[in-house]
């Protein structure tokens, strides 16, 4: 059996918010068992998020961020450490929690409103209500006009915020979003990037999300978790000081662009590191073929 | 203008159709010609002026009501039996993996031999040939439901976790809405199978049926009345297929 890695790396003195934080991630580390042994995903990471924050984690591909994603969101048991929502211990998915995946998750069998207004009907709650509802979420991503079309129907990035108004609808504490704009062009990705801002402007949402794009994280978040390659640990957390509300346009200004180039210093030598080990690891594939 | 006629809704029915008639046309003139041999392929005239002969000295009418009431039983049981047994397949892994082999076995296995054996257990009687018609069809249908439920994807039902859902609600709201397109695959090819198994051994056994009817008219060497009872048939399958197509609709509208 392999050494489990677990030796941590000093993120520095980090400027968790005075609020109380609505979500608490403590010293998570979660390994899986392979054919080469065991591999560390996550090792001891801690973050908070305050109420109505929105916080970024960012890191290079395979530093275990759907690993944490899971996890917060109660997909993924056998780990070490301790998810907190609201002063709750978390055992596997909480009401409190909303998710958004990264791949398309809307049910191609029902159209628009349906979809949205799923999680309210496994609350129980009455027809004409639910549409009720549902139709004010249709409408707060932009949607209304669409509401009897399926999602074959509809582009991807219509039906990503399909599953943004259905998860919504549920109204959770903490909303955890895993690269939702991962498969859509960057144009795209920025104005739906603007859509999430005015959403978490208007909710005052807390937000959680996952991501490798440098840009994204920052546009949207308060603050931003940079993660280290495998395994994955907490290696810096920056405040975003950009003023809000924010729209798309400020990525052309110069605070943003400093803030590309400080969180790409970070993030370069981890995602050299993911590269190497990749192209080794295809090598070794390679091999034993 | 042929590119608007083809976009209309009804040319590819109105193609199909077409494509029929010219067939039939062609087979006429092949047989009328000396082509085809007249004691061996009947001219399709033959056959449509054999129809009122049939449909009145034949009772082909009241056969067809006893075969497609057989064909509805077995669909019945083989829809509710076979869904059934793939969930369960799908729920017990172990029971999966030991079993999955075998019901891929049966669904290629000759069945109809063993009618002799159905005899002894249900008598000569129309329980027989809905037991062969649903012994038949039943083994489609369990590795269909097991495909189309294994096959969901792992993200909707990660979003039925995030939901908090139920057991039971992650079936009735998630796994089985996704799986019902292979399931109706499998229960269109179960039902296939049914069908052709139940006028298969009313054939065999000379009991009842459009199968007894069509054994008649071949030991009487009447082609134009076994071709046109042969159409009855083809009725019935038609018949079975758009119950399925419309029951399809209803539970998912859309794909």
């Amino acid at each position: 059996m392999a050494a489990v890695h677990s030796e941590r790396i000093d993120a520095g003195e980090p400027k968790f918010p005075a609020a109380d934080p609505i979500l608490v991630v403590e010293n998570i580390v979660k390994r899986f068992e392979t054919p080469d042994g065991v591999l560390t995903a996550v090792d001891h990471v801690s973050l908070t998020v305050a109420p109505g924050e929105f916080v970024g984690v960012i890191g290079p591909s395979g530093c275990g961020k759907s690993t944490l994603f899971n996890v917060i969101g109660g997909l993924l048991d056998g780990y070490d450490g301790t998810v907190m929502v609201a002063g709750e211990r978390m055992r596997g998915p909480h009401p409190a929690i909303g998710m958004i995946f990264q791949e398309e998750s809307t049910f191609p069998w029902r159209n628009l409103i349906d979809n949205v207004a799923f999680p309210l009907e496994i609350m129980g709650l009455p027809r004409a209500e639910r549409y009720e509802r549902a139709r004010q979420f249709v409408k707060l991503v932009g949607l209304e006009g669409f509401e009897r079309r399926y999602p074959a129907e509809l582009s991807g990035g219509m039906r990503q915020r399909v599953s943004m108004a259905r998860t919504l609808a549920a109204q959770p504490k903490i909303l955890l979003m895993d690269e939702p704009f991962a498969a859509l062009d960057e144009q795209t990705r920025l104005l739906l990037g603007d859509k999430v801002l005015q959403i978490q402007q208007q909710l005052k949402q807390t937000t959680l999300l996952i991501t490798h794009n440098i840009t994204e994280a920052v546009q949207l978040s308060d603050r931003i978790v940079v993660m280290t390659y495998r395994p994955g640990q907490v290696k810096r957390m920056v405040e975003i000081a950009l003023p809000r509300p924010r729209s798309s346009e400020i990525v052309s200004s110069e605070a943003f662009g400093r803030y590309v180039a400080q969180i790409w210093s970070d993030l370069r030598e981890e995602a050299s590191r993911g590269l190497s080990d990749e192209e080794m690891g295809k090598l070794r594939e390679g091999e034993r073929r | 203008m042929i590119g608007s006629v083809a976009k209309h809704k009804y040319f590819p029915a109105a193609l199909g159709i077409g494509s029929l008639f010219v067939f039939v046309a062609l087979l006429e003139l092949l047989i009328r010609v000396g082509m085809i041999n007249r004691f061996i392929v009947p001219m399709p005239s033959d056959i449509v002026a054999a129809f009122p002969r049939v449909i009145v000295e034949e009772h082909v009418l009241q056969r067809f009501v006893l075969t497609a009431g057989e064909a509805f039983s077995a669909s019945v049981l083989v829809t509710i039996v076979g869904v059934a047994g793939g969930v369960v397949l799908h729920r017990y892994n172990l029971l999966r993996l030991a079993t999955e082999t075998w019901v891929a076995a049966i669904a290629a296995a000759p069945l109809v031999l063993m009618y002799p054996l159905y005899l002894v257990i249900f008598g000569r009687s129309a329980l027989t040939i809905v037991m062969m018609g649903f012994t038949a069809g039943i083994a489609p249908v369990i590795l269909k439901t097991l495909e189309g439920l294994l096959a969901t994807r792992r993200v909707l039902i990660n979003v039925g976790k995030s939901f908090n859902l139920t057991p039971s609600q992650q079936f009735w709201k998630i796994l089985f809405p996704a799986a019902l397109p292979t399931i109706f695959v499998g229960l269109r090819l179960g039902l296939i199978f049914a069908l052709i198994n139940i006028v298969g051994v009313e054939f065999l056994i000379n009991f009842g049926g459009l199968g007894q009817l069509i054994n008649e008219l071949a030991e009487r060497y009447d082609l134009a009345g076994m071709y046109a009872a042969i159409c009855f048939v083809i009725l019935v399958s038609i018949s079975v297929f758009l119950l399925t197509e419309r029951l399809e609709r209803w539970l998912r509208p859309v794909d």
